[in-house]
C-alpha cells in the first residue's frame, strides 16, 4: 500500500484558511480545537510564506513513542491514529509533537485536559469504519470511502497535497523545476527525515 | 458646443498631466525593486539551519490559540529520544541498582542488631504529630512514585501483562491520584522541614560519623550522634531538596504554560523524571534501614517508642539530652521480645 503524506507547497498557499474551515466542518471539530492551521512566516515582509500545517503522520511518530498508555497506532497507509478510549489526556504527545498537532478540549489544569484530538488524515479511528461511534470521536472516515482528506481536496490553489508520498513529492519537484523556485517541503525533514528537494 | 469642448480640455489636460506624473514617479520605484519575491522567499531549510536548540519555526496565526503559531519544533524529537532511551537507563540504574546494592548489603552485613539486646524500656523518639506527618508524606510518596513509574515504564512492564483497557484505566486513575496527592505531599514536605530542620543542621560531629562509616560496616562501632546522625540528615536534606524540586517541576506540569510554552514543559518533565528516579532510589535505602536493615529502628516511626538500648547505641547524645530534660524512660513495661 501507499505511504500517504501531506505536502504544503507554500509558494502556492494564499492563506485563505479554507483547509482549516473545511476540516472543522467535515469532522464537527469542537470549539477551540484546530486540527489544521495556517501559519504565516515573515508576515508582512517581502517573501512571506504561509504554510498549512496539521499532524504530519510522522515516520517513527514521537507522539506514539512517548504515549504512556500506547494509544497510537499506524495504519497500513502510514496514517498515525489514536484511540480516545485508551487516551488519558496526559499531554505527553503534545510535548513530543514537532508540529503542535495534538489538541485538548479542556484548559488543562489538574490533568483535566480531556481526550486528545488531532488530525486523522480523514481516516477515523479504531472503531468500525464510517460508524456513528467513529464519527462522534474522530469525525468522517473519508479514506474508507476512497476519498482523500477534505483539506487537500478543498485547496483552491492546489497548494496542499495529500496522497501517496512518492507521487506528491514528484508533483512538487516538477512544480519547482518548472517555476524555478520552492520554499521547501515543509515539515518533511522533521517528520520523515527525508531530505527535501527544491 | 465649442465652449463645452474647451471646458473638457481644461479638465483633461491636468488629468493627463497627473497620469504622466504618476508613471514618471512609479517607473523608478519599479526599477528599485531588486527583491525577488520568488528566489528570496523564506526557505524551510534556511529556517531550520538557523534554529538554536529548543527554538521553533514560528509565524503568525489568525486563530485565537497563540501557541499554534509555532510551526515546527524539532526539539520534540529529542524529547522523544530522552523518554525512549535515556530515561529507562536512568531508572534502571537508579532503582534496580539500589535494590541490588541493598540486597548485597543485607547478604554481607546482615541485619544490624541491637548489640545489648532489647532492654524492655523505651523512650519516645517521635511524637504522634511527627509520625502522622511522616506517614502522610510517605503514603503520598509511595502512590506518587508508583503512579509516576507507571507513566514512564508501565507501558513496557505492565501493559503486556494486563492488556490495554485495564492498563489505560489504571493509568488514568493513577494520573488523577498523582495530580491530587501532590498537594498533601507538598504540605508534608513543608511541615517536615519546619519541624525537623533544627535537628538537621550539619555539624562537625557528622563528619566523624561519616568517617566512621556510620558504624554501619562493623559491629560494635557506634559513632556518637544527637537526634539525627549524618545519614539521617542526608535523608532529610535529600527529601527536602528532592521534594522542592519535585514540587516546583510538578507545579509547572500541573498548571501548564505558567512557566512558558512547550519547551519549558519538556524541560520540567525531564527534571521531574530524573529527580524522581534518584529520589525513589534514595527512599528505597531509607525504607531498608528503617525496616529490614536494622533491628529496633521501625519502632521510631511505628509506635514512636524506641528501645533505650537502641537509642543509646545509635543516638547516645540525644538520649543524654533527653535524660537531662528529665524525659527518662521510667519504669516502662517490658516490651514483647521477639521469639528467636
Amino acid at each position: 500500500m501507499a505511504r500517504v503524506k501531506f505536502l504544503c507547497d507554500a509558494d502556492r498557499c494564499i492563506e485563505c484558511n479554507a483547509c482549516v474551515t473545511a476540516c472543522k466542518n467535515e469532522h464537527d471539530v469542537p470549539w477551540g480545537i484546530n486540527r489544521r492551521r495556517v501559519v504565516t512566516i515573515n508576515d508582512g515582509k517581502p517573501g512571506e510564506r504561509s504554510v498549512s500545517m496539521a499532524c504530519m503522520h510522522c515516520t517513527d511518530a514521537p507522539c506514539a513513542a512517548v504515549c504512556p498508555v500506547s494509544c497510537f497506532y499506524t495504519t497500513a497507509d502510514g496514517v498515525v491514529l489514536h484511540s480516545k478510549d485508551l487516551c488519558i489526556g496526559c499531554g505527553y504527545c503534545f510535548y513530543a509533537c514537532p508540529f503542535g498537532a495534538p489538541q485538548y478540549p479542556k484548559v488543562g489544569n489538574f490533568g483535566s485536559r480531556g481526550k486528545m484530538d488531532k488530525c486523522t488524515y480523514c481516516a477515523g479511528g479504531p472503531e468500525a469504519d464510517s460508524t456513528p461511534a467513529e464519527y462522534a470521536k474522530y469525525g468522517q472516515n473519508r479514506l474508507a470511502e476512497g476519498k482523500l482528506p477534505i483539506c487537500a481536496e478543498m485547496c483552491s490553489t492546489k497548494s496542499l497535497l495529500a496522497g501517496d508520498g512518492a507521487i506528491i513529492a514528484e508533483i512538487y519537484k516538477e512544480r519547482v523545476m518548472k517555476r524555478g523556485y520552492g520554499s521547501g517541503m515543509w515539515g518533511w525533514k522533521t517528520a520523515y527525515s527525508d531530505s527535501p528537494t527544491g | 458646443m465649442p465652449s463645452v469642448v474647451s471646458h473638457l480640455r481644461s479638465i483633461l489636460a491636468p488629468l493627463c498631466l497627473a497620469f504622466a506624473l504618476m508613471f514618471a514617479v512609479a517607473a523608478p520605484a519599479a526599477a528599485q525593486l531588486s527583491f525577488k519575491p520568488t528566489d528570496q522567499a523564506v526557505h524551510e531549510d534556511k529556517l531550520l539551519e538557523a534554529l538554536k536548540a529548543g527554538e521553533k519555526v514560528t509565524g503568525r496565526i489568525t486563530i485565537p490559540d497563540r501557541m499554534a503559531a509555532s510551526l515546527i519544533q524539532p526539539a520534540g524529537r529529542e524529547w522523544r529520544d530522552f523518554q525512549r532511551s535515556m530515561l529507562p537507563w536512568i531508572g534502571g540504574i537508579a532503582i534496580i541498582g539500589m535494590t541490588v546494592l541493598l540486597a548485597a548489603f543485607l547478604l554481607i552485613r546482615g541485619r544490624i542488631r541491637i548489640e545489648k539486646g532489647f532492654s524492655g524500656r523505651t523512650i519516645l523518639r517521635f511524637a504522634s504529630f511527627e509520625r502522622f506527618m511522616h506517614w502522610v508524606t510517605a503514603t503520598c510518596f509511595i502512590i506518587l512514585g508508583l503512579s509516576g513509574l507507571n507513566i514512564s515504564f508501565g507501558r513496557s512492564l505492565l501493559l503486556p501483562l494486563i492488556g490495554p483497557e485495564a492498563f489505560s484505566m489504571l493509568t488514568h486513575w493513577g494520573k488523577l491520584a498523582h495530580n491530587y496527592l501532590a498537594f498533601p505531599f507538598m504540605l508534608g514536605i513543608a511541615t517536615m522541614f519546619a519541624v525537623w530542620v533544627k535537628d538537621n543542621i550539619p555539624s562537625r560531629m557528622d563528619w566523624n560519623w561519616i568517617k566512621a562509616g556510620g558504624g554501619l560496616l562493623r559491629n560494635g562501632q557506634h559513632p556518637p550522634a544527637k537526634r539525627f546522625n549524618a545519614g539521617q540528615k542526608g535523608i532529610f536534606w535529600m527529601v527536602i531538596i528532592g521534594g522542592v524540586l519535585m514540587s516546583l517541576s510538578g507545579w509547572f506540569l500541573l498548571f501548564p504554560y505558567q512557566a512558558g510554552d512547550v519547551t519549558s514543559l519538556q524541560i520540567w518533565t525531564v527534571v521531574h523524571a530524573i529527580v524522581a528516579l534518584l529520589f525513589i532510589a534514595g527512599i528505597l535505602a531509607h525504607i531498608y534501614i528503617g525496616s529490614v536493615g536494622m533491628e529496633g529502628a521501625f519502632d521510631a516511626m511505628g509506635t514512636g517508642q524506641v528501645d533505650v538500648n537502641w537509642a543509646k547505641e545509635h543516638h547516645a547524645l540525644w538520649v543524654e539530652e533527653e535524660q537531662a530534660k528529665g524525659r527518662t524512660p521510667a519504669g516502662a513495661p517490658p516490651r514483647g521480645m521477639p521469639a528467636e
